[in-house]
């Protein structure tokens, strides 16, 4: 029970002004149950690959099976595809087109052949699934607010019941109490119903809290394929400017620069492939560990002594407060 | 829908590129309207003919301009089909109503000739001419008409913008076909009135993203204190060069020799 992708490539058609978004060569098999994260920089053909993964494109080389059946023979359902393999595009807001909100969530299940009391059961679960109340059932899906919008978006797959689910950047947009609330609700779906996902963001503090494994696609190239510890270890990944590690792990990185702490956070070749310390919950375990420990000494040589001078001469204890300070404002920052 | 090349600019550096853009319009405007006196083969033979050149110096791959037929495919179609059996004359031969006539056929071929030329002769001007540079063109070619109460800049800004759209509409239309498409839409089986109510879903958000962008894109022009044609100046002036000059007398040539055709041909027998 898979996706799976055997040397897929695809190339737009030559005069498309999409032209650089191609894949090369995409070998990947997506598991049931998985929490997978695409990542890459913009256009370096995320989209194209999950447009693939549902059929909305056809490989120019290679296979696609989904459950071990070859979805580019000739009599292969794309709709069945289409239902198992759910999908929201960027925005997917903008997709929404019905009078009310129960219609619009009935239209994919109405597609799939339900009757249409049928599908307003299937509506009204997927719809309480993202937090959407009753009374806004009947409403124009123009009067919602933005999150609103984009959740009964995400609802109108939901009522489809896939068994995979891609998004492709579902918080682009949102204030942070909205990011929040799908993440969360992702994540929900990931754990309570066993569905699996493939999350496209660009926000890798996002990517390292939800995701088990994380895909790396460069120039259309899988780069990268791992446990968020060993793909945000791997600094060869992140040399380039488009992407960056999440800030605990560039804040660990400093730690460990400034020789606060010894355990590596980067890969350089030698030693321990992972990190150990990916989202802020589990930086602030290992500082408060390093600080019981007494782990940070101050000395008058090398980057420490810099550090010093920018404290401005205080104390070894303040400092530490000093240091915790930075984990919950940062900690902090991230939340709100 | 990716085929819309009309109003879509090719970029590239070429002495067609480098015109004056009211040359071109002006260019593009005599080869359209000698075109449509035009009723002899001859004409069209050299106005073909000139496109082609045209389109070789502009380095514009022909495949490219080619493609802007593809949308009017259909009403080319039509318009054979209808004068092929409408159009009276010598039969050649019927079947139940209908009836095939020379001057229908002869017709059928000449009106097609002349529709993709004028489509392709467009066309040409679009992809060599910026939508900047378009709408400055006919912001000065016009520009007497100012004097008169025309609101001239204002209908070149507001073309400009619908030419700009055009890409960018379409863009969003494959995206929402797409997004359609993923929740199970069919949008090719069916009856008519089926395939017409599966583009309501497509349709309703197309007019709701067209409409938000007009918006948004009113609100960038009133933030950059944009209040139409008063007190604005450009920053590239337009000036008639050489090859304007040298341009001008090519297109007087062109307009002279189709004009005589127009008047000769028939008296030799190539009219129709």
């Amino acid at each position: 029970m898979s996706i799976k992708l055997e040397n897929v490539s695809y190339q737009y058609s030559q005069n498309s002004a999409a032209r650089q978004n191609t894949l090369k060569n995409i070998s990947l098999e997506i598991n049931k149950g998985e929490f997978v994260a695409l990542v890459g920089h913009t256009g370096s053909g995320k989209s194209t690959l999950v447009q693939h993964l549902n059929g909305l494109l056809t490989a120019t080389e290679g296979k696609y099976y989904f459950h071990g059946e070859d979805v580019y023979a000739e009599k292969y359902n794309k709709k069945m595809l289409r239902s198992k393999v759910g999908m929201t595009f960027q925005y997917p807001e903008h997709q929404l087109f019905e009078s009310t909100v129960l219609k619009d969530v009935c239209f994919g299940p109405m597609n799939m052949g339900l009757t249409e009391e049928e599908a307003i059961v299937e509506a009204k679960k997927a719809l309480d699934a993202v937090g959407i109340l009753e009374k806004h059932y009947y409403k124009s899906p123009f009067e919602l607010s933005g999150g609103q919008k984009r959740r009964v978006a995400i609802a109108g797959v939901l009522a489809m019941n896939p068994e995979y689910f891609i998004l492709d950047e579902p918080t682009a947009g949102l204030d942070p109490r909205g990011r929040r609330k799908i993440l969360n609700l992702i994540k929900k779906l990931h754990e309570e119903r066993n569905m699996s996902i493939l999350l496209v963001s660009h926000c890798m503090e996002d990517v390292a809290e939800y995701a088990d494994r994380i895909l790396v696609l460069k120039k259309g190239e899988l780069v990268g394929d791992g446990s968020p510890k060993e793909i945000f270890a791997n600094r060869v990944l992140f040399e380039d400017k488009g992407l960056l590690v999440p800030e605990a792990v560039s804040f660990m990185d400093e730690l460990n620069k400034s020789g606060f702490c010894t355990r590596r956070c980067v890969y350089e070749g030698t030693g321990d492939k992972n990190c150990f310390a990916t989202t802020v919950d589990e930086a602030k375990e290992v500082i408060l560990e390093m600080l019981k420990k007494g782990g940070w000494q101050p000395s008058e040589k090398g980057p420490k002594a810099e550090k010093t001078k920018k404290a401005g001469g205080r104390s070894e204890k303040e400092m530490r407060t000093g240091e915790e300070e930075a984990v919950i404002m940062e900690k902090g920052e991230n939340l709100s | 829908m990716r085929e819309i090349t009309i109003g879509q600019y090719y970029m590239a550096d070429s002495p067609i590129h480098r015109l004056d853009p009211r040359v071109k319009l002006a260019g593009t405007f005599a080869f359209m309207l000698t075109l449509l006196f035009q009723k002899n083969f001859p004409a069209y033979v050299i106005a073909v003919l000139v496109l082609f050149i045209v389109v070789k110096m502009s380095t514009v791959p022909f495949k490219f301009i080619v493609r802007g037929l593809k949308p009017i495919a259909v009403i080319i179609l039509f318009s054979i089909i209808v004068n092929m059996l409408f159009v009276p004359g010598e039969p050649l031969f019927k079947f139940w109503l209908f009836q095939i006539t020379r001057e229908g056929i002869v017709m059928a071929i000449g009106l097609s000739i002349r529709l993709s030329l004028l489509i392709l002769g467009a066309s040409v001007m679009t992809l060599t001419t910026t939508p900047n540079e378009l709408t400055d063109g006919i912001e000065k070619a016009f520009g007497g008409l100012k004097r008169l109460g025309v609101p001239i800049h204002e209908i070149a800004m507001m073309m400009s913008i619908a030419l700009r759209f055009i890409p960018i509409l379409t863009e969003e239309t494959d995206r929402i076909m797409k997004a359609q498409m993923a929740r199970g839409a069919d949008l090719d089986s069916g009856n008519l009135i089926q395939k017409i109510k599966s583009l309501i879903p497509i349709l309703v958000p197309l007019f709701v993203a067209a409409i938000r962008r007009a918006g948004d894109l009113a609100m960038a022009m009133e933030a950059k204190c944009y209040n139409g044609s008063v007190g604005r100046t450009k920053m590239k002036p337009l000036v008639y060069q050489k090859r304007d000059r040298f341009a001008y007398a090519i297109i007087l040539v062109y307009i002279a020799v189709m004009i005589g055709l127009a008047v000769l041909a028939p008296r030799l027998g190539f009219g129709f």
